[in-house]
């Protein structure tokens, strides 16, 4: 079996794939950092923000709001790269792909960590670009984040797949913006803090409290102050698993795309 | 990790050795004593009501509370957090400065428009001297021969001549004069004005202004930047400026005079005090009811430590 080979491989037509695509990454970075400096700055609470942890003092908007676009950025390349999966499909290399005498589940698994890794890039491009304008966050933070990022990216990638294994045509893709990424970003604490949720509506506070993508955010922000969220990660984990199975099912040649197609 | 067990194992030998934070808390009639090395209120002592200054005696064997609602000085032990006793202090005694002699207590009597001396061993008043409506800050000069009072409504700096105890010199400043130091060894006297959103920079020698510094926070309406207590670092380089109600603590360049940063705390910031080695700044922040403490060197907040309610007066005092 070559399996590395086909690790290599994948994640080299991933990389091939967001390295032409400059705009791609040039957006990838644009869209946090338009949030960053001009939606944040209408919220700039000169004052100071209440205290939640793992903040241990006041702090500004403009830092509440980087752990939440660094899940943003994650989250639209999750679905950016499940994007690329039905485009595949259409096009036919997909095909070409899935023939491919190693297990399904091993090629996916691929896929998901090529996109991952590229998510990660653009993460610390992001924060690189953030620290340039003078929002910082503790050294520590930088390092301690990564395996944060890792997890969040393979959560965000496997729905990312789950929803391409379902998705028939590329112009369906903006139902996934609506449906999706819109109320997965909204719905969580990455732009307001769950208690200022609650403060206006408990049912919202309760949805936020459930999306994965906030407990994504969670470990992110812990991670960033050299933290560790116990309850982020084991939601993070279970969705992962959920989302990852969901992928395996729709894309199982016994009951998913390939029978779906015949 | 390794650092953090070093030191709970310091501390669990010895867990008296760590330097303190005096808090005031002029809403629960309390003091907070914050332990520098865990970051924590260790100890709450109950004081008379509405304590708002506070400042040990140079040996730190005593501690000196403006009791005001109770119109009395209290003299606390620090070890056991007793009242010992109470001095006479005139009415609603505010802020206070022991002279250089380790004796005398000046108080400013907020109500009374009166500036009261006390002998801290006979506990008894020495003298009264009027000053302007509504007096507020206290200091003295390191060599003990000037004591300042500013008042908050006739918007002015009174210098006492200690000998005498007479006022020789009345000096304007701007709107609501909160606060004053001696910097340079004695050779200036900066006075914040609340209102006035500024301070005021005087020459001892000539009691004539030598400078005026203003504070401009972005983001934040110029009435709600209140500068009130004040703290010189290390060689009076710089001076870290409580600004009130707009949640910031101003660094000053004490050389220019120019604000070189303005660095994020909890609300309603009134005064302050460092550690030993001023690497640490405690800033009490009436509002929020807690203690931001700051990195001095980095100009950074590190954290908010939850204390009473509306918290006044900072206090330092070692124990090693």
């Amino acid at each position: 079996m070559r399996w590395l080979p086909a690790l290599f491989a994948i994640m080299r037509r991933e990389a091939l794939r967001f390295v032409h695509q400059r705009e791609r990454f040039i957006s990838a970075l644009v869209r946090p950092l338009v949030w960053l400096l001009v939606f944040a700055a209408g919220f700039r609470a000169a004052l100071g923000l209440s205290i939640t942890p793992p903040y241990q003092t006041y702090i500004t908007y403009e830092i509440y709001i980087v752990p939440g676009l660094c899940g943003m950025v994650m989250l639209f390349n999750g679905m950016q790269s499940s994007l690329s999966l039905v485009y595949d499909r259409e096009m036919g290399s997909m095909r070409l792909l899935l023939t491919s005498p190693l297990p399904r589940w091993w090629l996916l698994t691929c896929k998901l960590t090529g996109s991952t890794v590229i998510s990660i890039l653009q993460v610390y491009a992001f924060l690189a670009t953030a620290a340039a304008f003078g929002i910082t966050m503790p050294t520590v933070g930088y390092v301690a984040v990564l395996p944060a990022l890792m997890l969040a990216g393979l959560m965000l990638g496997a729905l990312g797949l789950a929803l391409s294994s379902f998705i028939k045509q590329l112009e369906n893709f903006a139902g996934v913006m609506n449906f999706v990424i819109f109320p997965m970003f909204f719905l969580s604490s990455a732009l307001y803090p769950l208690w200022k949720m609650a403060e206006s509506s408990r049912l919202l506070h309760n949805i936020c409290a459930f999306n994965p993508f906030t407990h994504a955010v969670e470990l992110i922000r812990f991670a960033l102050y050299g933290q560790f969220n116990f309850a982020a990660l084991a939601w993070v984990l279970i969705a992962t698993a959920v989302f990852g199975a969901l992928a395996l099912w729709g894309y199982d040649p016994a009951r998913g795309l390939i029978r779906k197609r015949a | 990790m390794l650092r953090h067990t070093a030191l709970a194992l310091i501390l669990s030998v010895s867990p008296a050795f760590a330097d303190e934070i005096w808090v005031s808390n002029e809403k629960d009639d309390t003091i907070s004593v914050i332990d520098i090395e865990t970051m924590e209120v260790v100890r709450t002592i109950d004081v008379g009501e509405r304590p708002r200054g506070i400042t040990f005696s140079q040996d730190y064997s005593v501690l000196y509370v403006c009791a005001s609602d109770s119109d009395t000085v209290q003299v606390i032990d620090p070890e056991t957090g007793e009242v010992l006793h109470e001095l006479p202090s005139g009415e609603d005694p505010e802020q206070f400065v022991l002279h250089p002699d380790n004796r005398h207590l000046y108080i400013a009597n907020e109500d009374d428009a009166i500036t009261t001396v006390v002998d801290t061993q006979t506990r008894k008043v020495v003298a009264q001297i009027d000053v302007g409506i509504e007096p507020e800050g206290m200091a003295v000069s390191p060599d003990g021969e000037i004591a300042i009072t500013t008042s908050e409504t006739t918007n002015m700096a009174h210098w006492i001549d200690t000998k005498t105890q007479e006022l020789f010199a009345n000096t304007l400043v701007d709107s609501r004069p909160r606060h004053a130091e001696f910097v340079r060894d004695g050779s200036e006297l900066w006075v914040s004005a609340e209102i006035g959103g500024t301070i005021t920079v005087f020459d001892r020698e000539t009691q004539a202004e030598k400078a005026k510094i203003n504070f401009e926070v972005e983001g934040v309406h110029p009435d709600r930047v209140q500068p009130v207590g004040f703290e010189l670092t290390e060689g009076d380089t710089h001076a870290f400026v409580a600004l009130g109600p707009a949640n910031h603590v101003a660094v000053v360049n004490a050389e220019t005079y120019e604000v070189e940063d303005y660095i994020l705390v909890g609300r309603r910031v009134w005064h302050m005090d460092f550690n030993a080695d001023r690497s640490l700044l405690f800033t009490t922040n009436g509002v929020s009811g807690d203690v931001t403490v700051i990195d001095v060197a980095k100009r950074e907040p590190l954290k908010s430590i939850k204390v009473g309610r509306f918290p006044w007066g900072a206090a330092f005092r070692p124990t090693n």
